[in-house]
């Protein structure tokens, strides 16, 4: 066994690829343990770049990146944008109120022209579900899945998974519970994908109603118990409850909501000695999780914010080595 | 494969430098050492301690990844990424002295990476370099301050340096490529 092998496997004991197969992050499913490993190791030395007092590495210089989000986003629109400034690549974000979208252009139009101005990379958030699949499919340039409906968010649970193994050492043999609106959640998706690849037992609680149908098939425990789920575990995030997204009526009011699943220090107690509190943000205080829990001794929230450009800074790094001529496998 | 340098001979080349260190510098004020990786790492470490031993004084060393400042990334359109790994450097390099430190000393690039890295950390006053083994073949205009040993090489051989804490042996081969 070489050194370099040696240094890249002391956290997880999980090897890493050399690559990524494809050439698009279009979601957690279809990645391998040996690619997560790849990305997360990758991510701990782009870390170190923001500690610098230039936080800025020439490696994208001359790449140009285009953000291009249909949903409101600030944390994970800025992290992608810092990200791509601190490799040097030219950015450009497109919000959708102000372009095109609203003269009634089709998504595959809006991109073609875009496309026309030869960018290479393109980081998108869709309120469709499997719209980045489709634009995989036209494009010519790389596709970053930033959200898409209530489908997949990679990015963010690759964040997640990077401050869970800063804290953890690992991910294999964790306990992690995700409490709150798995129904709206693509959060949840890439997690339970991710974490349970990774070798993490992972349950998923919250009201019956908002539990999608067919749950157990993403490998996790599904319970309604906020107190089973969270008994001995290591990691416990919380789901925003996406009233946005919500077209009826899932549960009778917002305090009866906090009442049942609601994170409180009280309800926090039967987790391990060292849990963790996570939120993919934005937090709705007062309903998935009490002020107390959200600022307390746990809560690693913001650490999260920080690690994603970290993460994005890792997963653009190695999808710009990717050329279309390198596709490997079905897509 | 031709064996050039053996453990002794690598020691007594480390040594050596680390006198001409002291005596260039005339002592340690302000100096601090930097290993390019993977291998220069360790033979920053290792004159650290040489330097330690003869002179007494403690020098901050730090760890140079130059991955992300290489020139010649996003141009092998077939190939994985280089891997990155973590740069260390726990001190300001504001008006140290920098000596950086290397295996061997081939085109240059590498070291021309190193300096544009270095840089983004601050503003040394002087970089000085340190190499184990030059075999000539420049391609830009760097030139070694302290070399351990001049290996006059042709293009199509290729130097392997190997450290006892990265390969388990301490020695330096010519290996012909076919």
């Amino acid at each position: 066994m070489t050194a370099r092998t040696m240094e890249r496997t002391d956290h997880t004991g999980a090897p890493a690829a050399s690559r990524l197969r494809s050439r698009h992050l279009l979601g957690i499913a279809g990645l391998e343990a040996d690619e997560i490993t790849l990305i997360l190791d990758t991510a701990e030395a782009m870390k170190e770049i923001g500690t610098r007092p230039i936080k800025k590495v020439p490696t994208l210089r001359g790449r140009t990146v285009v953000n291009l989000f249909f949903e409101p986003s600030t944390r994970t629109r800025t992290s992608f944008e810092i990200a791509e400034k601190r490799l040097s690549a030219d950015t450009l974000s497109i919000a959708t109120a102000t372009s095109s979208v609203t003269k009634g252009e089709t998504l595959v139009d809006t991109v073609r022209n875009l496309e026309a101005m030869a960018p290479d990379m393109i980081v998108t958030r869709h309120p469709s579900s499997g719209a980045p699949h489709l634009l995989s499919r036209v494009c010519r340039s790389a596709i970053i899945n930033a959200g898409d409906g209530t489908h997949e968010h990679p990015t963010q649970a690759l964040l997640d998974a990077f401050t869970i193994r800063q804290h953890k050492g690992r991910l294999a043999g964790l306990k992690v519970a995700i409490v709150g609106d798995l129904l709206h959640s693509r959060v949840l998706r890439s997690n339970a994908l991710l974490l349970t690849t990774m070798g993490a037992e992972v349950w998923g609680c919250g009201p019956a109603t908002l539990m999608p149908a067919g749950i157990d098939r993403l490998g996790l425990h599904p319970t309604t118990s906020v107190d089973e789920a969270v008994e001995g575990a290591d990691v416990v995030m919380l789901l925003r409850i996406q009233h946005e997204r919500m077209h009826g009526h899932f549960f009778p009011s917002v305090r009866e909501y906090f009442a049942l699943f609601g994170m409180t220090s009280e309800r926090l107690r039967r987790a391990s000695g060292n849990v963790i509190i996570m939120h993919p943000g934005p937090m709705n205080r007062g309903v998935e999780i009490d002020s107390d829990v959200a600022d307390g001794p746990y809560s690693v929230i913001l650490e999260q914010v920080s690690n994603g450009v970290a993460v994005r800074m890792a997963v653009l790094y190695l999808l710009a080595g990717r050329d279309e001529m390198a596709e490997e496998g079905p897509p | 494969m031709p064996q050039v340098m053996d453990a002794d001979r690598m020691s007594r080349a480390l040594t050596r430098i680390a006198h001409e260190i002291l005596e260039r510098n005339r002592g340690l004020d302000d100096i601090a050492l930097v290993g390019i990786r993977t291998r220069g790492v360790p033979l920053a470490r290792r004159l650290a301690r040489t330097l330690q031993e003869i002179n007494g004084d403690d020098v901050p060393t730090g760890a140079l990844d130059i991955t992300l400042y290489r020139d010649d990334l996003m141009r092998h359109a077939v190939g994985p990424q280089p891997l990155v790994r973590r740069t260390e450097i726990p001190f300001s390099i504001d008006d140290c002295k920098i000596l950086l430190v290397d295996d061997v000393l081939y085109t240059g690039r590498t070291i021309r990476a190193a300096l544009d890295a270095l840089i983004d950390f601050g503003r040394p006053r002087a970089i000085q370099l340190i190499v184990l083994v030059d075999r000539g073949h420049r391609e830009l205009p760097i030139k070694a301050d302290y070399v351990g040993k001049n290996l006059p090489t042709s293009l199509r051989q290729s130097v392997q340096v190997r450290l006892l804490e990265v390969d388990g042996t301490d020695e330096v081969v010519i290996e012909e490529e076919p």
